[in-house]
């Protein structure tokens, strides 16, 4: 029995390129988790920015939220990548280091998408924070709770909720915006169906089958959000 | 900050912005018909076709774009047949790959967003139109399109901002539009925050152009939510000169 083309060029082991797909597909889920998490991070301080009593803060959010999501993605991730290597040597040589430095391109991939899924997670995370009763917050505060306890007990829990679907959107738009890490040599999906086609002239193959790894990677995380949604609103009356 | 660098760079970069807005305005304009057509197919009771439309979705909004041109600008080279094909001088050329990219890209996820709009239209509306004798075609042209175009255009608002931001990746099959052009001046200058707060400037002008247009589009299209359009009170009645009762509308 003779397998079909494509089958002997997408192949487990040396033979083929399967294994080596498999392998760019987590590394892709890995860098996209990362900064994810950063965007949170990045996100929670950024909607507490712009929830500033002052204006110059509030400003400051606001800069930063419509810069990022005005201007492509490709654009931040050029900056990042031929910025962060020149700022690192630029710190180094006060340490009196002359050498050039490469930064590892998963942690620049990471700080670069970290800061373009910030900008919407900001967004999320604001709306979400508004969207508690004001009502609430003012019950809490004449029940005599602390800030601290207040953010722990009122807002983290519903904001969580709220700005559940939202965030899965976020998650989406970053495990897309991976694709474009690959510029930075990082070996996610991308780069490595691009090596392949590039030694095998088969283009079509590597590509779509890069397309179908991230047809499964985005429908199983959307199986997980809507599961994580059902969820967190367990316990919640539905209209 | 390198001023006279920026300076430099200002005219380069403006050199990109016709390319990157002929790409948006043409995929946009293309990808709006293609997404009316995969929305009525969606909403379409015959199976197989909203079946269709469905994947179509799916695949198109669930993979990257950059997948997508690859697959279009270097994939289609791979079979010979199509090599020899009628195709083959439109895909061989990046500018018309880059453009079916972004056309089926847009059509993909305008047409749920118009799948929105025509789903909220209220059903009696469209069982009042029937009930007066519109056909098919009458009741989409009169009664659900107006209504669902309302409905969507400040979603839309926004996919023309992200088809906007996405001509950058045209860059990455040799078309040199703003970004292109801007990475270009990066790997010359190494002067990556100059470069880019120009390019930024650029997209932020669009962007914000865009954003005013379509809220002066919306704000024609709802004429009822607008100050001089509310329906009068009493009061106003009570002013209004005889034979000049419906002064407070328009």
């Amino acid at each position: 029995m003779t397998l079909p083309d494509w089958m002997l060029l997408l192949q487990w082991g040396d033979a083929g390129w399967g294994d080596e797909m498999v392998r760019g597909m987590l590394m892709t889920l890995a860098v996209a988790m990362a900064a994810f998490l950063l965007g949170i991070v990045i996100g929670t301080a950024g909607a507490a920015i712009k929830l500033s009593r002052y204006l110059a803060v509030r400003l400051i959010g606001e800069a930063y939220t419509t810069l990022i999501r005005g201007v492509p993605d490709l654009l931040v991730i050029y900056l990042l990548f031929f910025g962060g290597s020149m700022a690192a040597m630029a710190v180094a040589r006060v340490f009196g280091y002359e050498e050039y430095i490469e930064i590892d391109a998963f942690a620049i991939g990471t700080i670069a998408l970290g800061t373009i899924s910030g900008a919407y997670a900001t967004e999320v995370i604001r709306g979400a924070v508004l969207a508690v009763p004001k009502g609430q917050i003012e019950a809490a505060k004449a029940c005599g709770m602390s800030r601290f306890l207040l953010f722990r007990r009122i807002m983290v829990p519903q904001v969580a909720r709220f700005a559940l679907p939202g965030l899965g959107n976020v998650w989406q738009l970053t495990l897309k915006d991976t694709s474009l890490i690959s510029i930075v040599g990082l070996v996610e999906i991308m780069r490595q169906a691009s090596v392949a086609s590039g030694s095998t002239q088969k283009p079509f193959t590597f590509y779509l089958a890069a397309g179908v790894l991230y047809l499964v990677l985005t429908a199983f995380s959307n199986k997980g959000f809507g599961l994580a949604e059902l969820w967190a609103n367990r316990g919640v009356r539905r209209a | 900050m390198d001023i006279e660098l920026m300076a430099e760079a200002f005219p380069k970069i403006l050199s990109g912005l016709p390319v990157t807005m002929v790409l948006a305005a043409s995929s946009l304009f293309l990808g709006f018909f293609l997404a009316i057509v995969i929305a009525l197919l969606r909403t379409s009771r015959f199976r197989p076709l909203a079946g269709f439309a469905y994947s179509f979705v799916y695949v198109f909004r669930g993979t990257p774009l950059l997948v997508q041109i690859f697959l279009i600008y270097y994939g289609t080279g791979q079979f010979e047949a199509v090599r020899e094909s009628f195709l083959w001088p439109v895909l061989r050329e990046a500018w018309w790959c880059a453009i079916l990219a972004l056309t089926l890209n847009t059509g993909a996820y305008t047409s749920e967003i118009i799948r929105g709009g025509i789903q909220a239209v209220p059903f009696g509306q469209i069982e009042a139109a029937k009930a007066c004798g519109m056909n098919a075609v009458m009741r989409f042209r009169r009664i659900v399109f107006p209504q669902a175009i309302r409905q969507a255009l400040p979603a839309y608002g926004n996919e023309i901002i992200l088809m906007i931001k996405s001509t950058s990746l045209a860059s990455t099959i040799t078309l040199l539009e703003m970004t292109g052009i801007a990475r270009k001046l990066i790997s010359q200058t190494y002067k990556p925050l100059e470069i880019f707060l120009i390019a930024a400037v650029f997209y932020l002008a669009l962007v914000f152009i865009v954003t005013r247009v379509v809220a002066f589009i919306e704000y024609r299209l709802n004429p009822e939510q607008r100050d001089a359009a509310r329906v009068p009170t009493a009061k106003d009645l009570q002013t209004a000169p005889i034979g000049d009762i419906d002064a407070g509308f328009r």
